[in-house]
C-alpha cells in the first residue's frame, strides 16, 4: 500500500485488508459485517443497573491489562517489584490499580486512625500529627512520575526481558494531592543546623533515606491522594513522601517519621543499595535524580503491529527528573534517520510526556528507537554511551535508548544494535 | 520563602520519640548502651539468620550474601557484601535492628544486635573471635571499602557528553542486531496474550 491509497480505493475492494478478522473474506463482505447485520446482546438486553458496580472495574475484555512480575528477579515476592503495563496504556496518567509496586516488607495495611507522623531532631518543636491534622495544611495538586532507580537495570548487560512492561515498567505517573513538606517542617521549626531529613516508613522494613534540606523545602510533598482518591495501600496509604524527579526508593511509603539532622545517615538503602558501582570499583552515592528517558510503548514486544502495512501510530512516553520533555526523536531504521515525534497532551515538570509518530509503514522490518531531550538540553544517551562511562555493574539509573526490532509480520523484539 | 507557620500537631513526648527514633549514624549517634561478642552473635545468627543468609553468610538461593567477595568489585561479576562493599558498620547495626530478621523485625534486643553485628564482622574476616562490639568499638570501626564512595558526579562527568544537537539524517551506513532478548528467553509469558497476538498477526 502506498500513501496514494485513498478511502475510495479501499471501497472499490481492490485491496486485501490485513488483520480485518472475520470480515476479511470476500463472501463475508458481500453479506455484510455480522457486527452490524446481526443483533448483538447488548443491543437488545438490559444491562446492569447503577447499583451493580459501586467501585467500577475495567471491561473483562481488558483483563490482560495488569501488573506482572518476574519471579526470578528476587528471592521472595514480599521484598520485590512488579511492573506497570505501559504497552496497554495511553496518555500520561497511570491508573491507580496498575501502578507498579515495590515493597521491602510487603504491603503494610495501615489503619489511618492508628497512624501518626512524627517530626523530631533538629527542630524547635518535636511534633506528632494525626492524619486529620495533615488534612488541615494547604493542599496542592501535582503530576509527577515515580521511577524505580532499578528500572531497566536488568538490561545493562544486553537485551534480556522481552517487553516494555518488563524493561521500563517500574514507573508510574499520577496526580498527587497532598501538603507541602516545607509547610509541615515550618510548623516544627527547622533549626539552622538542620541540613538533612530522614523520612521513615511504618512498614516492617522501616524504610529510611537521607534527603538534603534544600530538596525537602523545595518541592517535596506529603501525599494523601493519587488520581483523586486516597493512596492505594500498596502505594503507602495513608501517606507517602513525594520527591519529584528523584529515584523512587526515596518516596517513602506509609510515612511515619521525619527526623531533621545535620548530616546524612548512610543507611542501608543509600550504601548497600542505591549506590552505583562503576568499572573501577568505586561507587557513586546519592545519585538521586532520574535522567531523561523514553520508550516506545507501541509497537513493542507485547504490543505488535497487527494491521499490516499502511497508516501506523507509533507512540511512547518520555520523562526527565530534571525538568520537562520538549522533544522526542524517533527512528524506524535503527538510527540512520531520525524524525521529531509529535508531543501531545499536558507537559508538566518531572512528569511523563506522551509522544506519537504517525507514519505510513511499508511492511518491511524496522528498528525502532526513541530519544528524549529534556528542558536542560540533556539528550538521552545510548546504552553503549552509558556503559563507556559506567561499565555494566551499576545496576541503577539505566536511561539508555531502547531498540525494538519489528519484523515483517509486525512482531517486535527487544534487541541491541551496533 | 513565604511559608506560613500553621498551628497544627502536638508536642511529641520523650517516650514517643524514644520508641520510634532508632536510627544510627556512622559517627555512632543513636547507638544504645550495651554490647555483644562474636560467639553470642554466632548462636543468634544460627537461630535467626542462617536459614536465609547461610551458615557463613554465603546466602541461600537469592537471599542477600553477607560475607566474602573482598577484592571483587572490579570483577565481571562483583560480590557486594558487608565486608567487600558496605562503607559503614553503623549501617549494619541500624538495618539489622530496624528490619531483620525478615518477617520478625525489631525482635532483637540491643545487646543481641551488637552481638550479631560482631559476628557479621567475624564472618567477613574483619575481627578475631574474641571481639566485643559496643558503642565505642562500633563508632570507631573502619570498614575496608569506606573510601570507595563519592558524591554523584553526573553533572561533571556525563552532562557535557549527553548534550548538543544530535545527528538527524544519514547518521550511519549500516545497522546490525548485536543482542536479542528472545535468545535469552527469560521473560514471563502470558500464553493467552501470545496466542491472541499470533492469531491477530497471521490474520
Amino acid at each position: 500500500m502506498t500513501k496514494k491509497t485513498t478511502r475510495r480505493d479501499l471501497l472499490r475492494g481492490g485491496l486485501a485488508i490485513a488483520g480485518a478478522g472475520a470480515f476479511a473474506t470476500t463472501a463475508a463482505r458481500a453479506q455484510g459485517d455480522p457486527a452490524i447485520t446481526e443483533l448483538q446482546p447488548w443491543m437488545q438486553q438490559l444491562g446492569e443497573g447503577v447499583d451493580a458496580r459501586p467501585y467500577g472495574m475495567p471491561s473483562p475484555h481488558e483483563a490482560h491489562v495488569k501488573r506482572r512480575s518476574v519471579e526470578w528477579l528476587t528471592a521472595d515476592p514480599v521484598s520485590s517489584v512488579n511492573f506497570t503495563p505501559l504497552h496497554d496504556l495511553d496518555g500520561i496518567i497511570t491508573p491507580n490499580g496498575l501502578c507498579f509496586e515495590r515493597h521491602h516488607a510487603g504491603i503494610a495495611e495501615v489503619d489511618p486512625a492508628q497512624h501518626r507522623l512524627m517530626i523530631n531532631g533538629l527542630v524547635d518543636y518535636e511534633l506528632v500529627f494525626t492524619m486529620e491534622d495533615l488534612a488541615r495544611f494547604p493542599r496542592h495538586n501535582k503530576v509527577y512520575f515515580l521511577e524505580c532507580a532499578a528500572n531497566s537495570g536488568m538490561e545493562w548487560r544486553g537485551a534480556q526481558l522481552n517487553g516494555c512492561q518488563f524493561t521500563h515498567g517500574m514507573i508510574h505517573n499520577v496526580m498527587y494531592t497532598g501538603v507541602m513538606l516545607r509547610d509541615v517542617l515550618a510548623t516544627a521549626g527547622v533549626q539552622t543546623a538542620g541540613k538533612w531529613i530522614l523520612p521513615e516508613g511504618a512498614d516492617a522494613s522501616g524504610m529510611t533515606r537521607s534527603i538534603p534540606m534544600d530538596k525537602a523545602l523545595d518541592d517535596c510533598m506529603i501525599a494523601t491522594h493519587m488520581n483523586g482518591e486516597r493512596l492505594r495501600p500498596e502505594q503507602g496509604y495513608p501517606i507517602r513522601l513525594v520527591v519529584p524527579g528523584w529515584e523512587g526508593n526515596m518516596w517513602v511509603k506509609w510515612l511515619r517519621r521525619i527526623e531533621v539532622g545535620d548530616q546524612p545517615w548512610h543507611h542501608r538503602e543509600e550504601t548497600s543499595k542505591y549506590t552505583d558501582l562503576l568499572a573501577d570499583g568505586a561507587a557513586r552515592r546519592f545519585t538521586w535524580a532520574m535522567d531523561a528517558k523514553s520508550v516506545i510503548t507501541n509497537p513493542s514486544p507485547q504490543a505488535p503491529l497487527t494491521h499490516g502495512a499502511g497508516p501506523t501510530v507509533l507512540t511512547g512516553v518520555a520523562w526527565s527528573g530534571r525538568g520537562s520533555i520538549p522533544r522526542v526523536d524517533v527512528t524506524i531504521d535503527g538510527g540512520k534517520n531520525w524524525h521529531q515525534a509529535r508531543m501531545d497532551g499536558p507537559s508538566f515538570d518531572k512528569s511523563m510526556h506522551r509522544f506519537y509518530f504517525d507514519f505510513d509503514w511499508d511492511g518491511k522490518p524496522m528498528l525502532l528507537q526513541s530519544r528524549a531531550h529534556d528542558s536542560t538540553g540533556y539528550v538521552q544517551p545510548t546504552k553503549n554511551q552509558l556503559r563507556q562511562v559506567r561499565g555494566e555493574n551499576s545496576i541503577y539509573h539505566n536511561n539508555g535508548i531502547q531498540t525494538w526490532a519489528v519484523d515483517a509480520r509486525g512482531e517486535a523484539e527487544n534487541v541491541e544494535i551496533g | 520563602a513565604d511559608t506560613v507557620v500553621f498551628d497544627l500537631g502536638r508536642p511529641a513526648t520523650a517516650a514517643e520519640i524514644a520508641a520510634w527514633d532508632i536510627d544510627i549514624r556512622p559517627d555512632g549517634a543513636g547507638l544504645p548502651d550495651g554490647s555483644g561478642d562474636v560467639w553470642t552473635g554466632e548462636d543468634l545468627y544460627i537461630d535467626n539468620c542462617a536459614v536465609c543468609h547461610g551458615d557463613f553468610g554465603e546466602a541461600i538461593g537469592r537471599w542477600p550474601v553477607l560475607a566474602g567477595g573482598q577484592g571483587s568489585l572490579t570483577n565481571d561479576r562483583p560480590v557486594k557484601t558487608i565486608g567487600s562493599y558496605w562503607p559503614y558498620l553503623s549501617t549494619v547495626y541500624d538495618y539489622v535492628n530496624r528490619a531483620m530478621p525478615f518477617g520478625n523485625a525489631q525482635s532483637l534486643t540491643d545487646d543481641e544486635v551488637y552481638a550479631v553485628t560482631a559476628y557479621l564482622l567475624y564472618l567477613n574476616d574483619l575481627v578475631d573471635d574474641d571481639f566485643v562490639l559496643d558503642r565505642e568499638t562500633l563508632s570507631t570501626f573502619e570498614m575496608p571499602n569506606r573510601d570507595a564512595f563519592y558524591m554523584d558526579d553526573r553533572a561533571d562527568t556525563e552532562y557535557a557528553i549527553f548534550t548538543g544537537e544530535p545527528c538527524m539524517e544519514n547518521c550511519k551506513d549500516t545497522v546490525e542486531i548485536t543482542a536479542r532478548a528472545a535468545v535469552v528467553d527469560v521473560t514471563p509469558e502470558d500464553e493467552a496474550a501470545r496466542i491472541a497476538r499470533q492469531a491477530a498477526a497471521t490474520g
